[in-house]
């Protein structure tokens, strides 16, 4: 498709505005001498209102989103975004708000509504996962990591403990190793032993050095961590301490709470567990809780209830780690998970861990015959299959699998994650894909095998339903054309 | 109200499959001891409940002030056609474009994006987005640590005191040395430079709404051996002079102006522009244009190996998820208004902010604090304290400016106003007499 800067015509307006109250005053130069001004205008596309709304809208066309079909992409839980919660976060009240409001005098009156938003919140996803505060001002997952590895250094820093490692499993989330040197560590690579952490080489690898070990429970094969208490406990004895990656906390809402587990920090993804949408790469958000002895680390500001019952912004907090975020978060995303949990409630969460477990064993128990399990025991919320039969004997590899499936109508799950599985195949079905989604899965994933030892030059040619083949990345890579000048 | 299509009757029918009787069989793995014993959490609500009680909670908040109150946040118009757009569900409904063939549509408008910013600032490459324009300069702080091998930012106390309160603290643990240059006459004189400086930050238009050409300040910086950063106003840009004729090496800065609601602070928009030299050092997503197996053009994400999910603890940034819709909202945003009309109205800022300057200024006791040039904005130094005048506007339906004292302790007297598009003669007028009235 034509990019809009080659639709661009001379002098067209998709917008006008009101004339100036003072016409010419400030832009000549009496006002901005001329070493001030750029050269020449900025080229941006030159469009009628008609040309811009048809352009996205056909760039629109040609994206699969989860509202087009099943979208199993594992790690990523993209189950349906509830049409209501947009609206929600478009309310005047809300889209409206100037977030410097709060910090006039008196300001937090006026915003009352929205710090009761993040308020509850806070209390809510409290009691989901146990711990006993939240901020809301981490405004991704990676960025909650990061968040939460400062907490860690702050409180280390406090203790006056002298801590310069992070141990990371060799199945977590490539953010976790980067978060932890963003934050000044040092990473090491904990083995796994048959899908989850290998207990030994853990307590091997513990020592005074350890500032805090970093999991995902159940973790990126789809397993629950059997040893996780005493994963803790171990990590507790040295003064680490425990960060829970919350990617995969679909699996256990209701059913295990982080803190029950012994987790010191955690960060929770609005955008994959609380149905927020991902728009294509963000925005998320990622609140980060934690137990009480790291409370008083928490960025500032923090919401606090007053005793005549008004909220207020709490900036009086010596040992907090400072601000990670303008103001308090992606509050438009916050607004959309609180409505969304309001709507499910106590009992609606749990629901949702039960059928998406539900679904991902029934997928790993149809998908068996013909697909190798990475481990083949009952699984959490996604189940991880390997392609490296299909791949030594028939040359088929995972992105083959995903790229045919494309074909069936669907998007594919995630490929070659984890890393400590070969030709990974990652699917996470969520507990909004019907059984009639689910089967028809099975029934492609059935065709594909088949056809991996019938005829692999078929899904070598996949897709063939799209805009575009296959991409050559290597070029993209070797010559960066990444603006159009 | 849940949003899961399985029936009773599905569920037994998928336990049958594997030969369980129960969906709690399933959970077996989990150790009992680790079970959930307390999960004190709300009844479900329907749809209609949930929508009256968030729209009482929205009615709490005083959306229906006039704004003048601005400080890197802005109240400005937005048509229509970018929501219109941005709700398509084929557009918000993706994750991150990893199989291209079924994501051209964000791929391609990524890519748009990356060249409307690289148009703006001049300079060679743009990514993704990221989250906001505080961790945007952040990111830029440290490519330059990362860059120079060396450990010493000298930053200019007229950047938004906001971004430099967190890039302390994201710095606190890390063993640099963050160096704030003072205000000396209209700006930072760039003096604290040496050779152990990675970087000087510069913002523009100023915190105080001033406009700079830092030229000068940035050819000292490269003198040094030091990067040179710009933080800077996109709609500004359709005006003022780029970060590129400044040779700035990274421009980076808040998207908001760009047709975001302000929101109570957020989703925004970080964006981030980098010279040539710096490419494979920038943190992010790039989408790159190439061709398909039969020679059609396509796009994809590109330049991979500077990213987490290869290089892990070697990536240049633990960032993955940004902020892509808000993205490609800023786009269609620039898009609608176009090479005329982003400079339209730039123009169209400075000129109703300097009505209001005139307008003010008249008020006897009220004095204008800096000679100008400026943008959108300005401060004005009042005769009482600013936070308390603020407070007496409010109750006229005005909030008036963002008081600098917060920030600026010396500055108690000082109000920094902010005049958008969106600020009638009217509105204008009424913040001069309300205001004349409370001092």
């Amino acid at each position: 498709m034509k990019t809009i800067y080659d639709k661009s015509r001379p002098s067209r307006r998709g917008v006008t505005f009101p004339a100036p109250l003072l016409p010419d005053a400030c832009f000549q130069e009496a006002c901005l001498s001329p070493e001030l001004l750029r050269a020449s205008p900025a080229q941006l596309p030159e469009m009628a209102e008609i040309d811009v709304v048809r352009h996205f809208t056909n760039l629109s066309r040609q994206n699969f989103g989860v509202d087009v079909g099943p979208y199993p992409l594992g790690s990523c839980t993209m189950k349906y975004n509830p049409k209501f919660t947009e609206e929600i976060a478009r309310l005047p009240g809300f889209a409206g708000l100037h977030p410097l409001l709060p910090q006039l005098r008196r300001g937090g009156l006026l915003a009352q509504g929205a710090l009761e938003v993040l308020h509850e919140m806070e209390q809510l996803l409290c009691a989901i996962t146990g711990m006993a505060a939240y901020t809301m001002q981490p405004l991704a997952g990676a960025h909650g990591e990061l968040t939460g590895l400062m907490l860690m250094a702050a409180y280390h820093r406090h203790r006056g403990n002298q801590k310069s490692l992070v141990l990371v499993p060799d199945s977590a989330h490539g953010t976790n190793p980067a978060s932890a040197a963003i934050a000044g560590y040092t990473v090491r690579t904990v083995p796994s032993k048959d899908g989850v952490m290998d207990l030994e080489a853990y307590r091997a690898m513990l020592g005074p050095e350890v500032a805090g070990v970093m999991m995902t429970n159940p973790n990126t094969l789809g397993l629950f961590e059997p040893d996780i208490k005493q994963i803790s406990e171990a990590a507790h004895a040295v003064d680490a301490l425990m960060y829970y990656d919350g990617a995969n906390l679909n699996a256990i809402l209701g059913i295990a709470k982080p803190a029950d587990l012994g987790f010191d920090i955690v960060h929770l993804n609005l955008h994959k567990t609380f149905a927020t949408p991902h728009g294509g790469g963000g925005p998320g958000s990622g609140p980060v809780g934690v137990v009480a002895k790291l409370d008083e680390y928490l960025p500032i500001s923090r919401v606090a209830r007053r005793e005549d019952g008004t909220l207020f912004l709490d900036y009086d907090r010596p040992h907090s780690i400072g601000y990670v975020a303008p103001f308090y978060g992606n509050f438009g995303v916050v607004l959309k998970a609180y409505a969304y949990i309001l709507a499910l409630g106590g009992p609606g969460l749990k629901r949702v861990a039960m059928d998406a477990v539900l679904a991902a064993n029934y997928l790993r128990a149809r998908l068996a015959p013909q697909w190798r399990v990475a481990v083949d025991r009952m699984c959490m919320h996604e189940v991880v299959l390997s392609a490296a039969d299909q791949a030594a004997q028939h040359g088929v590899t995972a992105m083959d699998v995903a790229k045919a499936l494309i074909d069936f109508g669907f998007h594919p799950p995630t490929v070659y994650f984890p890393l400590v599985v070969k030709e990974a195949i990652m699917i996470e079905p969520t507990e909004t894909e019907s059984k009639e989604n689910l089967d028809a899965i099975v029934e492609a994933m059935a065709f594909i095998a088949k056809k991996a030892q019938d005829d692999p030059d078929w899904l070598h040619a996949a897709p063939r339903s799209t805009p575009v083949g296959r991409l050559d990345e290597v070029r993209a890579a070797r010559q960066p054309d990444l603006a159009q000048r | 109200m849940d949003f899961s299509p399985h029936t009773d009757d599905d569920r037994a029918q998928m336990l049958g499959a594997m030969g369980l009787s129960s969906v709690d069989e399933l959970f077996a793995g989990i150790p009992p001891e680790l079970r959930v014993r307390q999960w004190d959490l709300p009844r479900p609500m329907s749809e209609l409940e949930v929508t009256k009680r968030l729209g009482r909670l929205a009615e709490r908040n005083a959306h229906g002030l006039t704004c003048f109150l601005g400080a890197g946040f802005y109240d400005h118009f937005i048509p229509a056609a970018v929501d219109a757009l941005i709700r398509r569900s084929e557009l918000y409904t993706v994750y991150t474009p990893y199989q291209p063939e079924i994501s051209q549509g964000t791929l391609q408008a990524i890519y748009e994006y990356q060249s409307a910013i690289c148009r703006l600032t001049g300079l060679y490459a743009s990514n993704a987005s990221l989250y906001d324009g505080g961790t945007a300069l952040f990111e830029a702080a440290m490519l330059a640590v990362r860059r120079t091998g060396r450990k010493r930012l000298v930053i200019c106390r007229a950047v938004n005191p906001i971004y430099r309160v967190m890039l302390a603290s994201y710095t606190a643990n890390l063993h640099l040395e963050l160096v704030e240059e003072d205000l000396a006459g209209g700006g930072c004189a760039a003096d604290l430079l040496d050779d152990k400086t990675a970087a000087l930050i510069m913002q523009n238009p100023d915190f105080f709404g001033r406009v700079h050409n830092y030229a000068d300040a940035f050819a000292k910086a490269h003198e040094m051996g030091a990067l040179a950063i710009l933080c800077c106003n996109p709609l500004a840009l359709g005006v003022l002079r780029t970060p590129a004729e400044m040779d700035a090496d990274i421009a980076v800065g808040e998207g908001q102006p760009l047709g975001l609601p302000l929101s109570f602070g957020g989703p925004y928009l970080g964006f981030m522009a980098v010279s040539e030299a710096l490419l494979r050092l920038m943190p992010g997503r790039v989408v790159g244009r190439t061709l398909d197996g039969q020679g059609r053009e396509g796009y994809c994400l590109t330049l991979q190996t500077r990213e987490q999910h290869i290089r892990r603890e070697k990536a240049t940034s633990n960032i993955c998820t940004n902020q892509a819709l808000c993205a490609v909202a800023a786009l269609i945003y620039l898009s609608l208004l176009g090479k005329e009309g982003l400079r339209e109205l730039a123009q169209l800022n400075m000129a109703q902010a300097a009505y209001a300057r005139q307008r003010l200024t008249a008020i006897p006791g009220v004095r204008l604090m800096d000679p100008g040039p400026w943008f959108n904005e300005f401060r004005l130094e009042l005769p009482l304290d600013a936070r308390v005048a603020v407070s007496r506007l409010i109750d006229k339906g005005i909030a008036a400016g963002f008081p600098l004292g917060r920030y600026y302790p010396e500055q108690a007297n000082a109000l920094l106003v902010a005049v958008t598009e969106k600020r009638s003669k009217e509105e204008i007028g009424n913040l001069a007499e309300a205001l004349e009235a409370v001092l």
